[in-house]
């Protein structure tokens, strides 16, 4: 193809034009040259010289955590911190000394933060010690005008007044590390900035954090401050009121005593949580001053996994509470009536094993209501054969076991077993036997203490599955409401209002009917009802007595659980316990649900001396 | 192919002098500026050193490629800078939030660079016939728009509002060269100025504070009105006859966000004084002038039209960058040529210098 050379006059009538252009354009450039070089040049030297503008920076005010009534959770509290400038200390070796002594720290500690510092701008100041008191504080402010390169700043600290209440559920702060430095270039932190690692503190720490402010501050060849250049004042986070209520949370906490576990308790009309515990638990300071090496390690190493919250982390079999599921189950697919009769011998022989009844010589011939209230095996075994495991799944999925719960907390799902799970899980078909465990929430079922929740809520509300919420609202300081969080329904129960109220009345029979398994929660004022269970930790010989706990090694015990609601009438509170290696539901679950219902309800603690005293028959149900 | 001797007795020794001095400034500047950056690996301005050498190799090649070779693939390089933008988006890897980068083994580079020579070719090739008497009208000009938008949506989503800023600016440069209507530019200087709250939107928090700071530095003493304040005094104690080689403070101390790549000229500034600064915008306007000549002397207008594409690409990048520094315009990242480091943007300039010189040995020929 030819190349086109038509209108190239075009071009050169430009030429003239396009030269003046780039002559004004760099004419520009040259009259700015000049004025900074020539005309202002010696003053900018002068500034070049002494390096004379330093930026220091002012953290803002991380927003306060709240509770549901406005208690306090979370706070800053002023901590004096002293810097040292480097550059300024060439000139008076000597300061290093004399800081080294009001600190009680030795010169070579003190080179030894300093050189930790590596990717430093140079005049930016170094943290040597943080927190120091009043004195030290006192005897640094006097001596500072002969130590030129001291800084000492007054910053906000984080700190937690209740210690290690709901720490779980609050989390905890830390340095921002390199990650988290590259990926926040739209909100960028300084370095060394406290950043939410954890809990509410990290899934709230857009609303949390504030902006930073600081200061431009011109200083003289000592270092020493002569006058601010520009300043920006830092603006304080936005408060976050969280939906537990203090009193509550700190009666079920000292409700655990020194036991391992998690309660989680909600509004089961709201699906606001009103308490969340999990034992052991930490104490989030120790990670706003920067905790120390050993510290973490003796976290890290606990064999019972205090950074866990094991309300939505830990994934257990739910045990006899699963029996709701089975029963429901039953129902809906007209598989049984209320009235069906089934045998409990106290064991139940399938395939070539006996699987065995918690009760020896077992409940007789029984119907649902006492087979839920009772906890009757052999009754679910039973049922659990006519429905088969995919019947089973599918309403356990319906209750939203087997998925996440949609919390704002990471969780884990568990799982829901069924025949096609096994076939692509383990790549072998479902064996009946296996039906057997899963009727009674054993086998390959797990699911987290928060999704037993949101299944016993929904039993209680009248099949509505709500999100379980820990935040209610996000103020800023002029407490203007910023988001709030209204109660969400994720989805209805497909299961029919009849199913619903029969499984009511058994739940409130295992508390109040006099062989139910739950009664160590019984009240006098209102109406609970609840389930006991017990996750199997190992599997054990099948013919193993029950009433021989004691003498199995802790680590090797059941996991107890209790779920319940209360009033039964109109439910305001709904609570899942686990403690794990306790054994069994009734005994060592439910006593803790009961102080906890007490609390909310503002009953009267009642003594609970008589069930501790007496050995009761349903102590060992499951 | 055979190589028509007459092209070495017309090769354009002026400015390949010119590009040689401006890379050696640049090389010893970077050596200087940097020495004090503690960094593993090799020392920039070691790798510096090796691109220049790949970009003139690069450049040479080019150079000897009859440009008509050029014009028949136009639209195939620009279509394929454009997957490989696209790829970036999709593959890229992030660097400081940014996705500008692709990797291919070892070598990683930014698309987002090559994309201003296509571009440019591209457009050469659309605006080869020539106009009615009166000049290019809006009607005849969605294809260049389209040619326009396409690369700039997707570096923009980068997002690299510096290198979308030049592909406008080289874009209405062309427009002005080729004779476009005055009543069309009129129209399109209206549109755009419509546009830009819809622009604003565009941009990221970081940007529109940038933006927002140079009218205003006081608004953020702390960040870009910090930098902007650090590089006005780096440059200006620099005084006449500056510091000195291997004397600057300012820049090497770390001042300076970026001070090897977009804030490279305050170190030249602060070390070389006046003088030196003079000495290298000297060799940019020299560099800028004779690339104007080339452009009107070409012998065609695809050829004309790249060559003044390549020119203006220059000039806005130094004009730009230089005015940043000084404080004269808002903190974009726009790089100096051959000063800044930059691997991607060293070849991707003497690949645009190549192209000049190519046009340049052939103006006498045919």
């Amino acid at each position: 193809m030819e190349l086109n050379t038509q209108k190239m006059e075009d071009f050169q009538g430009r030429y003239k034009y396009l030269v003046i252009f780039v002559g004004l354009a760099f004419l520009l450039i040259f009259i700015r040259l000049w004025s900074l070089q020539v005309i202002k040049g010696s003053d900018l030297r002068h500034l070049s010289e002494n390096n004379c503008i330093r930026l220091r920076e002012n953290p803002a005010d991380r927003g306060m955590l709240l509770d549901r009534h406005g208690n306090i959770l979370a706070h800053n509290r002023p901590s004096f911190e002293v810097s040292l400038v480097p550059e300024d200390l060439r000139a008076n070796p000597g300061v290093l000394t004399e800081v080294g002594e009001l600190l009680n720290m030795t010169r070579g500690e003190i080179e030894e933060k300093i050189k930790a510092q590596k990717r430093r701008t140079p005049f930016n100041p170094v943290k040597i010690k943080s927190d120091i008191d009043w004195n030290k504080l006192a005897l640094l402010e006097t001596n500072r005008v002969h130590l030129p390169g001291l800084i000492v700043d007054v910053r906000p600290r984080r700190a937690y007044d209740y210690g290690d209440l709901a720490s779980h559920l609050i989390g905890y702060l830390g340095e921002v590390d390199e990650n988290e430095l590259r990926q926040s270039r739209e909100f960028p932190y300084r370095m060394g900035a406290q950043i939410g690692k954890y809990g509410v503190e990290y899934r709230w720490e857009n609303d949390l954090r504030g902006s930073d402010g600081g200061q431009q501050i011109e200083v003289d060849a000592l270092g020493r401050e002569i006058r601010p250049l520009g300043v920006v004042e830092p603006f304080p986070g936005n408060n976050l009121f969280l939906t537990i209520d203090l009193e509550l949370q700190k009666v079920a906490e000292e409700a655990y005593q020194d036991k391992t576990g998690a309660l989680i308790a909600m509004d089961p009309k709201t699906g606001q949580i009103l308490a969340m515990v999990s034992k052991p638990s930490f104490k989030p300071d120790i990670f706003a001053r920067n905790i120390l090496p050993e510290e973490w390690k003796s976290l890290v190493e606990n064999p019972y996994h205090p950074l866990q919250n094991k309300g939505i982390q830990g994934q257990y079999p739910p045990g006899s509470v699963f029996k709701i599921i089975t029963a429901i189950a039953g129902l809906e697919s007209k598989t049984i009536t209320p009235n069906t009769p089934f045998n409990c011998a106290g064991a139940f022989s399938y395939g070539d094993r006996d699987f065995r009844c918690w009760k020896e010589g077992g409940h007789g011939s029984l119907s649902l209501h006492r087979a839920i209230v009772e906890s009757c095996d052999i009754y679910f075994y039973q049922l659990g054969l006519k429905l088969g495991p995919d019947l089973i799944a599918r309403y356990a999925s319906e209750f939203g076991l087997g998925k996440v719960t949609g919390i704002s907390l990471p969780e884990k799902p568990g799982i829901v077993p069924s025949s096609s799970w096994k076939k692509k899980r383990r790549g072998a078909p479902w064996y009946s036997g296996e039906t057997l465990s899963f009727s009674v929430g054993q086998g390959y079922l797990t699911a987290t203490p928060l999704q037993l929740l949101v299944l016993i809520s929904a039993v209680a509300n009248g099949g509505k599955i709500l999100l379980p919420q820990v935040a209610e609202r996000v103020e800023d300081i002029y407490k203007n409401r910023l988001t709030e969080y209204p109660p969400v329904e994720l989805e209805s129960v497909d299961v029919s209002e009849k199913t619903l109220q029969i499984i009511q009345g058994a739940l409130k029979g295992a508390v109040n009917d006099p062989h139910g398994t739950g009664s160590a929660c019984w009240l006098k004022e209102v109406k609970v009802a609840g389930k006991t269970g017990t996750a199997q930790v190992i599997a054990m010989p099948e013919d193993f007595k029950r009433g021989q706990i004691n003498r199995i090694p802790l680590k090797f015990r059941d996991h107890a659980w209790f779920v319940a609601y209360a009033p039964f009438e109109d439910p305001k509170i709904s609570v899942v316990v686990l403690v794990e290696h306790g054994g069994f539901g009734a005994s060592a679950a439910a006593p803790i649900a009961k102080k906890v219902i007490e609390k909310y309800l503002n009953l009267k603690p009642s003594p609970s001396l008589k069930m501790a005293e007496k050995q009761s028959e349903t102590d060992y149900a499951d | 192919m055979q190589i028509d001797r007459r092209l070495f007795i017309h090769f354009d020794w002026t400015l390949l002098g010119i590009i040689l001095a401006i890379a050696s400034i640049g090389i010893l500047n970077l050596y200087s500026a940097t020495a004090k950056i503690e960094m593993a690996g090799t020392p920039f301005y070691v790798k510096q050193i090796f691109w220049v050498l790949i970009g003139l190799t690069a450049m040479v090649a080019l150079a000897f490629v009859e440009y008509r070779f050029y014009s028949d693939f136009a639209y195939l390089v620009y279509t394929i800078a454009l997957v490989l933008l696209l790829l970036v988006l999709v593959y890229g890897i992030i660097t400081s939030g940014a996705q500008r980068w692709v990797k291919i083994g070892p070598l990683s580079f930014q698309p987002s660079e090559f994309v201003k020579i296509s571009f440019i070719l591209a457009l050469a090739k659309f605006f080869h016939r020539p106009p009615d008497r009166e000049g290019y009208s809006l009607k005849q000009l969605p294809l260049p728009f389209l040619l326009l938008l396409l690369p700039m949506a997707l570096i923009l989503k980068q997002p690299d509002l510096g290198t979308a800023i030049i592909l406008l600016l080289v874009f209405f440069s062309i427009l002005i060269f080729v004779k476009i209507r005055w009543s069309s530019l009129l129209a399109i200087g209206l549109a755009g100025a419509a546009a830009v709250p819809l622009l604003w939107n565009f941009l990221k928090e970081y940007q529109k504070k940038r933006i927002v700071t140079f009218f205003n530095p006081d608004l953020d003493p702390l960040g870009a009105g910090y930098h902007l304040i650090q590089s006005k005094i780096a440059v200006g104690s620099g005084g006449i006859i500056g510091k000195g080689f291997m004397k600057g403070t300012q820049s090497r101390l770390g001042f300076l966000p970026e001070q090897q790549t977009d804030f490279i000229f305050s170190a030249l500034g602060e070390e070389w004084g006046l003088i030196g600064s003079l000495l290298v915008i000297g060799l940019y306007v020299a560099l800028i002038l004779w690339g104007l000549r080339i452009a009107v002397q070409a012998r065609d207008r695809f050829s004309a039209i790249l060559a003044f594409g390549v020119v203006a690409m220059l000039f806005w990048h130094v004009f730009i960058n230089i005015g940043m520094v000084l404080g004269m315009m808002p903190v974009v990242g726009i790089p100096l040529p051959l000063l800044s480091y930059g691997g991607s943007f060293i070849i991707s300039t003497l690949i645009g210098v190549g192209l000049l010189l190519n046009v340049s040995m052939r103006k006498y020929l045919f």
